[in-house]
């Protein structure tokens, strides 16, 4: 598979209202081009509903459902359910796939029972989690993705209080645990990754749950170019490690050749700014670069352990 | 026509009974009680393979909801019942569904609403959801129950209508009080309810979105459109409860007149508390005092016109509500009826009582010191208080 073949068709069309930049416009083009056909897509509220259906008009060449913030998995089983029964009774002729998509604060916080309940049910559905790290559609507040530290309009860095004061959830081990047959990480810079995993949660026996790292330029503090290239740095500092979960078999599918230090990730976003002026937060910058590789190590040793 | 069976059936099991029979294609929902039996005779009909329909066990009502919607959305013939917590917790999404026109029905066995917690009937659950534009019916018994379930149907799904309904019936003294139930073949359901004709259903080959953002310059428009649908349905679903009659040898309205020929002054009832009510009323009439009673059924859209012609003639009309809209004028239903006949020239006094809140038994004894009291009204051609509540200790409330 290259970059070339992929299909030439854009269900999510150009002319919507993401920012430059938007990681989750990127993103989601990337997702659709993993389908041969269009997939029915029940979206939770958020910068990418808001951005892309201003009535009259809709930039999704597919069908689309918004209902509200906190349902989609439900809402995505109710599909599921719905084209199962009429293709039973004759009344639908294909299966298409149903596409959840919602964001991290969609996913990580209000959506959470959803999910779960929908997860732990069994539809068969493919869900992406977009996630900027914070609720943006409302103007960047923290949510349960946040990274510690990083500043947000309802965790600012403040005189006494430097941004979080908390770590990321760790919303893959909530979702492995539901022993899905199919979950992984994705990120916009490493498309034919991307791909591939796509195609895996599309074919698999049941729920699939795809978590992609989406920069966000106005809610990280950071220029629209550097969308792509923050995707890559996540990934290279071990701040977002690539991997998958099949049938409880992990496996890191982007071995960085050099671990870069999360410095290089950190300081190029005007949301950790407040790490490096107007004194560097020696302190803290430590403290996440600790947490990270404790967390890289863990993900190598489930790796190692869930292999044979 | 073919037999008739005569089950006897509780008002949870007539409202399973009457979907099975509807063939729904999705069902999803949460137990609570005092609805779970029905979703747990639903169960057993998915489960004994009697009926053909993936059931969702959601969990939560917020998500039962929301998995209906998305059902419903895609064509689907869709159902879920609910009560009390459950009905609130269902809120955001009730406005979703009506928004969409979605055609879902919705069993509600009336309950009252924490807190203190109260298993028991009143109707705080379902009229704390009236302005969310759904179509609600009150039943009275398990027979109604049955019968209103399957027009249910035929209704939210009329092209003329599509708009969800909320099919309500009083918790424990409906819901689990076991009756003679005379049903229809399914045969005669199936002639009365044709299959779902989806409009704009999720469709790869037709997509549509459903659900984007409404600007000011839009959104007013949109909401329009819903409140010009919803009145207008009012004439659709008197033809449909017509056929029904006519099809079935049934005798419903959307207001229901008792005694009402030479009654001065009348009880204004709603769901279960017309059968005591009527009770009360025999008693008066055999004491010659002129008595009556009207039973309304549909509470949305609320028939406006028809209450007025119902309402106007008489002296003096109490309001049974079975909640309390606190800091107002007692009951929704007693202010919505008192707003309707304000522009009468000629025009009863009226006047609220909230009763039988949380399962307090409403007995005849309370109706008929409410008919003394509107025939007191009449004489005196006064009104001094807007409401009195019923079934409670307390200073200016009427009885424990
Ligand atoms: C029940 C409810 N609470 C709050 C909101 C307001 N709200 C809309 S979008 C949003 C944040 C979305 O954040 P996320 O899911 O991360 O998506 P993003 O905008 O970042 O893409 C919030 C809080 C809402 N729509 N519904
Ligand atoms: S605020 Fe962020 S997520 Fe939202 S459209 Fe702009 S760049 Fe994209
Ligand atoms: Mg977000």
């Amino acid at each position: 598979m290259a970059l070339k073949s992929l299909p030439l068709h854009e269900y999510l069309s150009s002319g919507h209202r993401l920012c430059a930049g938007c990681g989750e416009g990127v993103t989601i083009r990337q997702i659709l081009k993993s389908f041969d056909e269009p997939p029915i897509i029940c979206n939770a509220t958020s910068c990418l509903e808001v951005s892309t259906t201003p009535f009259p008009y809709t930039s999704w060449r597919t069908p689309w459902i918004h209902p509200a913030f906190e349902c989609t998995g439900a809402v995505a089983a109710g599909v599921e359910a719905a084209q199962k029964a009429l293709i039973r009774k004759g009344r639908k002729k294909k299966w298409d796939v149903v596409l959840a998509l919602a964001g991290d604060g969609g996913t990580y916080d209000i959506g959470l029972q959803s999910l779960s309940g929908a997860l732990e049910r069994g539809h068969k559905f493919v869900y992406v989690c977009y996630t900027n790290d914070a609720y943006m559609n409302t103007g960047i507040q923290r949510s349960g993705a946040t990274p510690r530290a990083a500043w947000t309009t309802t965790s600012p860095a403040g005189k006494v209080i430097p941004g979080k004061t908390e770590w990321q959830k760790d919303l893959m081990k909530i979702v492995v645990a539901h022993d899905i047959p199919y979950a992984a990480t994705v990120s916009p810079s490493y498309p034919m990754d991307l791909q591939r995993k796509m195609k895996k949660a599309i074919q698999a026996d049941g729920p699939s749950f795809i978590l992609a790292l989406t920069p966000c330029p106005r809610g990280w503090r950071t220029p629209p170019y550097l969308t792509i290239e923050l995707g890559r740095l996540a990934v290279q500092t071990c701040m977002f490690p690539l991997y998958e979960v099949e049938n409880g078999q992990y496996k890191i599918t982007m071995k960085p050749k050099r671990k870069l230090p999360v410095e290089y990730y950190l300081r190029p976003q005007g949301r950790f700014r407040h790490l490096f002026t107007p004194k560097t937060r020696h302190d803290i910058i430590n403290a996440i670069q600790a947490y990270v590789d404790k967390k890289w190590q863990e993900i190598q040793k489930l790796e190692q352990l869930t292999q044979q | 026509m073919m037999a008739r069976k005569v089950l006897a059936l509780n008002g949870d099991e007539a409202a399973a009974y009457a979907v099975k029979q509807c063939k729904p294609d999705v069902i999803a929902a949460y137990p609570i009680t005092p609805q779970t039996i029905i979703v747990e005779r639903l169960s057993d009909f998915v489960a004994d393979g009697e009926l053909d329909a993936e059931f969702i066990s959601a969990e939560s009502e917020h998500s039962a909801l929301s998995a209906c919607i998305g059902a419903s959305a895609m064509g689907a013939r869709t159902y879920t019942a609910t009560a009390s917590q459950g009905l609130a917790l269902m809120y955001e999404m009730l406005f979703v569904a009506s928004s969409f026109r979605l055609p879902i029905v919705m069993s509600v066995a009336n309950r009252a609403l924490n807190s203190p917690l109260n298993i028991w009937n009143d109707m705080s659950d379902t009229m704390g959801a009236r302005d969310c534009g759904w179509i609600q019916i009150y039943n009275e018994n398990a027979q109604e129950v049955y019968d209103f379930t399957i027009q249910s149907f035929r209704i939210a799904e009329d092209h003329r209508v599509l708009l969800p309904v909320m099919v309500c019936h009083d918790g424990f003294v409906v819901s689990h009080s076991t009756e003679g139930v005379e049903t229809l073949s399914d045969s005669e359901v199936d002639s009365f309810l044709p299959p779902r004709t989806p409009v704009y259903p999720l469709d790869v080959e037709n997509p549509v979105t459903i659900g984007c953002v409404g600007v000011p310059e839009y959104y007013p428009e949109i909401k329009y459109q819903q409140e010009v649908a919803t009145k207008k349905s009012i004439q659709t679903i008197k033809e449909i409860i017509n056929e029904f009659n006519e099809s079935f040898g049934r005798n419903y309205d959307i207001i229901e007149k008792y005694q009402m020929d030479g009654a001065e002054v009348a009880l204004l009832t709603i769901g279960s508390a017309s059968g005591t009510a009527k009770d009360a009323v025999d008693e008066m009439r055999a004491e010659g005092k002129p008595v009556g009673l009207l039973k309304l059924r549909l509470f949305r859209p609320l028939p406006v016109e028809d209450l007025r012609k119902a309402l106007s003639g008489l002296k003096a009309v109490g309001v049974i509500d079975r909640h309390i809209s606190f800091g107002s004028m007692g009951g929704a239903l007693n202010m919505e009826v008192r707003a309707a006949l304000y522009e009468m020239r000629e025009r009863p006094h009226v006047m609220g009582f909230p009763a039988g809140l949380g399962g307090r038994d409403i007995r005849v004894e309370h109706f008929i010191k409410i008919t003394e009291e509107l025939l007191r009204i009449a004489e005196r051609d006064v009104l001094e208080e807007d409401y009195r509540v019923v079934g409670c200790r307390g200073p200016g409330c009427i009885g424990p």
